[in-house]
């Protein structure tokens, strides 16, 4: 997302935010499915009735979508001493 | 102990195996940043404020904090959230506001460095071998800790948990150096708050609702509604006086044990001197405040539910109030340091359990990771190439740092096994080096302020301090005085505070302060006001301004106290 007459470059994969944001969604992802297919009336009287995985999967998807969007609303700018030379 | 064999299934296992992908991949990815002893000690100074935040919350809500913390809520209840109000929030503010800018602003390493620099080589040696000692030893603990619980929870055997524990956290380490354990500190604070979050709800869901916890806890038979309101909190402070009670719980452990902690210990500190400014090296405790006073509402919650809601704890709970806990513990056969565990059995599907039990192995993980990557610093800069190879090129003393890694791990294995078998015995070291902290907060806050203290009284104060409260300690233990619950941790706290101060004054006025001229950046009068501003960046808007966030955190804690008390 630079352009190449600055001297920076973004962190990209590596912004922790990506990081944070893909394994929150893998999680969320295995969660929901975990939680519409296999929800059991063992489990129910486990949480109370809740789908606990369902509502924990859907709750974890946003979160990711939150650290996607803030990573590519504000990339992290790094100075690059060695284009700079 | 018994097993609590938790009934993971294959579904629980893949999104462990998903979350150790994660972290080895954190390591291996930092690793492409290290190229010189900074990079890989303090992350060359360049992470943002929130990253450094969430790392320095997560560096303390290790294994320790959590299973003992949600044991103290399933035994008294609210009180124990002043471990973190009291305890943990006021302290964390202070290093922010006034001493973040000493340690950043002189651009020294690490806390023992600051100390060399202030009170020259007598201090510094004291301090950076019992910091090391200390951390190798907690590191073992908590590796012990973790051995126990995959033990346990997986039936893994104890030795086989000890040493894959210890390789992961080695690789990541080694590869990726401080970057890859802060990274991985904040990665584990998300897959914590998702595991605990979760389990408080449905916690909460079972017994009715906060109502219905309210309902249940008051109605217990045992403490009562006592339980529902963290002051007095005569039970947890020991003193049944309640005047007592809560002025032992502001000085004892607001003040004198929580700012000796927080302020001075390298493990946290560190966090906020990765941080790419000092702007951002004082938001790092300042903004770490906050998930720090709403973290009890999933730690000590559930272990308030678990006490209520699982019948062998409220069992245990019972027979030890009205016979002891030994007797409690052989006939029930769970502890308090249960609770959590008990939880997530009682409530959790299969599934959410997968990601409790990652974030509990990552929990403890990331105390040992936090405890080595203090170490190795304190080892390279302050006892390495200070005191027995000076003036080397970087390369050699990166090369030493991943060398003290590797030996911090394979040292740490050892003292967990002697941990396994000498229980009482750590419990009395790690009392110990506790009391290593309160005479150095003193120190600390004389010497920033008080430009004329000499650096013999550096020594004399911390050694006559730390014996002060050893000898405190010792007296209450034979018996020579009684005093209950966290009574004689507070006492001995306290009297290593005075001791230290007035010793460091008398000393002082017999020796021969330093020239003001070596001053500069170390002490308060001495240092100009623009040492301790960022030079080239404009003044942040006021909601990145410390003092003001500050003063927010302040309220917000003030307001959980009056509400919750």
């Amino acid at each position: 997302m630079s352009t190449p007459n600055e001297l920076t470059k973004t962190a990209g994969a590596f912004d922790i935010r990506n990081v944070i944001g893909a394994l929150l969604g893998i999680f969320g992802i295995i969660l929901a499915l975990v939680g519409i297919i296999g929800f059991t009336p063992d489990e129910a009287a486990r949480t109370g009735g809740i789908d606990a995985n369902l509502w924990t999967g859907i709750g974890l998807i946003l979160t990711a979508a939150v650290f996607f969007i803030w990573a590519r609303m504000r990339p992290i700018r790094i100075v690059d001493e060695d284009a700079g030379e | 102990m018994d097993d609590i064999r938790l009934d993971a299934q294959w579904i629980d296992y893949l999104l462990i195996a998903i979350y150790f992908v994660f972290v080895l991949g954190i390591g291996w990815f930092a690793k492409r940043g290290i190229s010189s002893s900074i990079e890989f000690l303090l992350s060359g100074r360049s992470l943002p404020a929130w990253v450094t935040a969430l790392a320095f919350v997560s560096a303390n809500l290790g294994a320790v904090e959590i299973m003992g913390m949600s044991a103290t809520g399933a035994q008294y209840g609210m009180p124990t959230m002043h471990y973190f109000w009291i305890g943990a929030v006021p302290a964390m503010l202070f290093l922010g506001v006034v001493m973040m800018p000493f340690y950043y602003g002189s651009k020294v390493r690490s806390v023992p460095e600051f100390m060399r620099r202030r009170f020259g080589t007598g201090a510094h040696l004291v301090n950076a071998l019992s910091f090391a000692i200390a951390q190798i030893l907690i590191a073992g603990v908590n590796l012990f800790l973790l051995g126990t619980i995959v033990n346990r929870l997986l039936g893994w055997p104890l030795w086989l948990a000890l040493v894959v524990a210890a390789a992961i956290v080695l690789s990541y380490i080694t590869l990726g150096g401080l970057t890859a354990a802060i990274y991985n500190e904040v990665l584990q604070f998300f897959v914590i708050v998702a595991a605990l979050l979760p389990l408080t709800i449905i916690g909460l869901n079972r017994v009715g609702g906060w109502d219905g916890l309210v309902e249940r806890v008051s109605n217990d038979g045992m403490l009562g509604a006592e339980q529902l309101s963290s002051w007095p909190g005569e039970q947890l402070s020991g003193f049944s006086n309640p005047v007592l009670s809560v002025i032992g719980i502001v000085f004892g452990l607001g003040f004198v044990l929580s700012f000796g902690y927080w302020t001075t210990n390298f493990v946290e500190v560190q966090r906020a001197m990765a941080s790419k400014s000092i702007n951002a090296a004082r938001l790092t405790p300042i903004l770490g405040a906050f998930p720090k006073m709403l973290i009890p509402f999933i730690v000590v919650v559930p272990g308030m539910i678990a006490a209520v809601l699982v019948t062998q704890l409220t069992q245990f709970k019972q027979i030890s109030m009205t016979v002891d806990e030994a007797t409690a513990q052989a006939q029930t056969g769970v502890t308090y340091n249960d609770a959590l565990l008990l939880l997530m059995r009682e409530v959790l599907p299969n599934g959410l359990l997968g990601i409790a039990i990652a974030g509990l192995l990552a929990a403890f993980m990331a105390g040992m990771a936090a405890n080595i990557s203090a170490f190795n610093t304190v080892f390279s800069y302050d006892l390495w190439q200070q005191y027995v190879v000076k003036d080397r090129e970087d390369d050699y003393y990166l090369k030493v740092g991943r060398y003290a890694t590797v030996g911090a791990c394979v040292v740490a294995i050892f003292t967990a096994l002697i941990a396994g078998n000498f229980s009482n015995l750590m419990d009395y070291l790690q009392t110990l080096f506790g009391f290593f902290n309160a005479p150095l907060f003193a120190t600390f806050i004389l010497g920033m302020f008080w430009k004329r203290m000499t650096a013999t009284a550096g020594w004399v104060g911390l050694v006559g301090g730390t014996l002060s409260a050893v000898a405190v300690f010792i007296l209450s233990e034979t018996g020579v005085f009684d005093l209950p619950g966290q009574g004689a941790a507070f006492l001995a706290a306290s009297t290593a505070f005075v001791v230290d101060i007035v010793l460091s004054v008398i000393v002082t006025y017999q020796t021969t302060p330093k020239p003001a001229a070596e001053l500069r950046g170390l002490v308060y009068s001495e240092t100009p006001k623009a040492d301790f501003a960022d030079a080239n960046e404009p003044t942040p808007p006021i909601w990145k301004r410390p003092v003001p966030v500050a003063g927010v955190a302040l309220v917000l804690v003030i307001i959980l106290n009056v509400t919750f008390g």
